[in-house]
């Protein structure tokens, strides 16, 4: 139990920061950089190296690579579709979270065939 | 901060005077949403093993939540101007969607590091270095991008 508080607030007060400073930063495409920081990966990766090893780390990082992928198609679609249809913002990128997830796992499957 | 190439100048500034516009509400949902993705990427790997809790260190966690309060800081900024901006708050949010698609680059690339590195180097330089490669990456991207439009507006 302890270590799930300190996960969320480590992972609270990373995560904000790094929202923070998207916040104060102009240009808006510049600023956005930081909407993609690294910020959950580096709440955890000390604990789960500190837990589990570098080794196990080390698959999470892999995986990881996956998921950057598919936040680049989401973060994209979101971009094309915000620009050329102007829905709401959080209607927008919410209803498009499945591409997210379809593709992070969809990638994930085929690497567990070519790599298990 | 400003970056300069072949005769354009983008200057890269922080007004921190925009933390002002946002409630403390915002700023505790962007908490509790970063804390609850924190666990639950923790979670996910005990309960279904690192290769799937991976996917979720690079879950976009505040991302609906950041996009929308960027609509409605846009909004209200044109609305003092004297304008609707509902349009113009939402072509905000696209905008800085396509910053952020250029920092999932820079994301795999910090990911990238950790998987190479991790297992033959110390774990804190490696870290370090990951970071500094998204950073590198993300902004050189951005430089990039930035330097080609500024070049297709002024030939």
């Amino acid at each position: 139990m302890k270590e799930l508080i300190f996960r969320f607030l480590i992972g609270g007060v990373i995560v904000s920061s790094f929202a923070m400073l998207g916040e104060i930063l102009r240009p808006k495409s510049f600023a956005g950089l930081f909407g993609a920081a690294p910020s959950i990966a580096l709440a955890t990766i000390g604990l789960t190296i500190a837990h589990s090893g570098r080794d196990y780390a080390a698959i999470e990082a892999r995986s990881m690579v996956l998921g950057a992928i598919a936040f680049f198609c989401y973060a994209s679609a979101a971009s094309w579709i915000l620009v050329r249809y102007k829905p709401r913002t959080l209607t927008a990128t919410i209803a498009l979270l499945p591409v997210w997830f379809g593709i992070s796992l969809g990638l994930w499957g085929l690497l567990s065939r070519v790599s298990p | 901060m400003g970056f300069a190439f072949e005769g354009f100048a983008v200057i890269v500034e922080a007004k921190f005077a925009a933390l002002k516009d946002t409630r403390p509400r915002d700023y505790a949902i962007r908490f509790l949403f970063g804390g609850l993705c924190t666990v639950a990427a923790g979670v996910i790997a005990k309960r279904f093993g690192p290769g799937v809790g991976g996917l979720f260190l690079a879950f976009p966690a505040i991302f609906p939540a950041g996009a929308s309060l960027i609509e409605k800081h846009e909004k209200e900024k044109k609305q003092r101007a004297g304008f609707e901006g509902t349009m113009r708050g939402r072509i905000a949010a696209g905008i800085d969607s396509l910053g952020a698609s250029l920092g999932c680059i820079g994301l795999a690339g910090f990911a990238m590091v950790l998987w190479m590195g991790l297992p033959r180097y110390n774990a804190v330089i490696v870290i370090v270095a990951a970071t500094f490669v998204w950073l590198v990456t993300s902004v050189g991207l951005w430089v990039l991008r930035k330097s080609r439009t500024l070049r297709r507006i002024h030939p």
